[in-house]
């Protein structure tokens, strides 16, 4: 399937994939994280039961303090 | 506030981004390095109210990024800048809370602003306030500063959004003792966010 990552084309051999997965695949390590697929704000309580499709637009963002 | 067509017209540009971003409020969430330069730069453009939200207090080591002066050392935070942001503008209302923020106090807090500007330093804090915002708040504009440490790679520093959250940084650099939070790079993330929040306030001047 093809998914949009973070602006980004992304294939992947699988048809469907959870959003954890995902990052454990991307070795996404940092903790603090905000994640959107197709808009919608995935809280992190969802990243195991939320799963990712063929042409999903998903958005990863990392969170690193500093202010 | 003018509301006289003819007035509006004899006004020069800045008269008229003055006139109108005296209705507007922009909230900050943190009165350090990120939230006390993007105040100041919201006070200087005439921006007619601010509230803004800090439970810390001013030492030396904030002296070299965030904008307080010497004297004020010792002093909260969230004074010290409504002080200086009168000073510079008093026209400026500016409703300062001594406060840790909880998700509850953002909601108290910053519903009537028009845009809310994330200023925390810890990653925890940013991720609180947007998870918040994009949650409970979804039309507000939420700008946050990710990723100023260290010095140089101007190249680096950009801003983006998503939907209704925009991001300032290099998205990059994270804090540590051998890439320490400095004025320069600092200052222009926290300007960056002001020049965004103008942006946005400004898409409906007449």
């Amino acid at each position: 399937m093809k998914i949009t990552l973070n602006h980004t084309e992304e294939t992947l051999e699988k048809e469907n994939i959870s959003i954890s997965d995902l990052m454990a695949y991307k070795n996404f390590t940092f903790k603090m994280l905000v994640v959107k697929v197709n808009g919608e704000f995935i809280p992190k309580t969802k990243y195991k039961e939320t799963t990712v499709s063929d042409g999903d637009d998903v958005i990863i963002l990392h969170l690193m303090s500093g202010g | 506030m003018i509301n006289n067509p003819e007035e509006v017209l004899r006004m020069n540009t800045f008269e008229k981004i003055k006139a109108h971003l005296s209705h507007k409020t922009v909230g900050i969430a943190g009165c350090g390095g990120l939230g006390s330069n993007c105040a100041v730069a919201l006070a200087r453009v005439g921006i007619g109210k601010l509230i803004i939200a800090d439970f810390d207090v001013i030492d030396l080591s904030n002296l070299n990024r965030q904008y307080y002066f010497f004297d004020q050392i010792g002093k909260k935070k969230c004074v010290a800048l409504k002080e200086n942001i009168q000073r510079i503008n008093p026209d400026v209302i500016t409703e300062s809370h001594d406060i840790k923020l909880h998700p509850a106090d953002i909601l108290s807090l910053f519903y009537s602003c028009d845009i809310i500007v994330e200023a925390f330093d810890l990653a925890e804090m940013k991720e609180m306030i947007i998870e918040t915002v994009l949650t409970e708040m979804p039309h507000t504009p939420l700008i946050c500063g990710l990723g100023m440490a260290g010095w140089g790679m101007n190249a680096q520093i950009h801003s983006h959004n998503i939907d209704n959250l925009y991001i300032c940084g290099d998205e990059a650099t994270e804090i540590s003792p051998e890439c320490p939070p400095l004025a320069p790079r600092v200052g222009i993330v926290a300007n960056m966010q002001a020049n965004v929040a103008l942006e946005l306030l400004l898409k409906d001047m007449i």
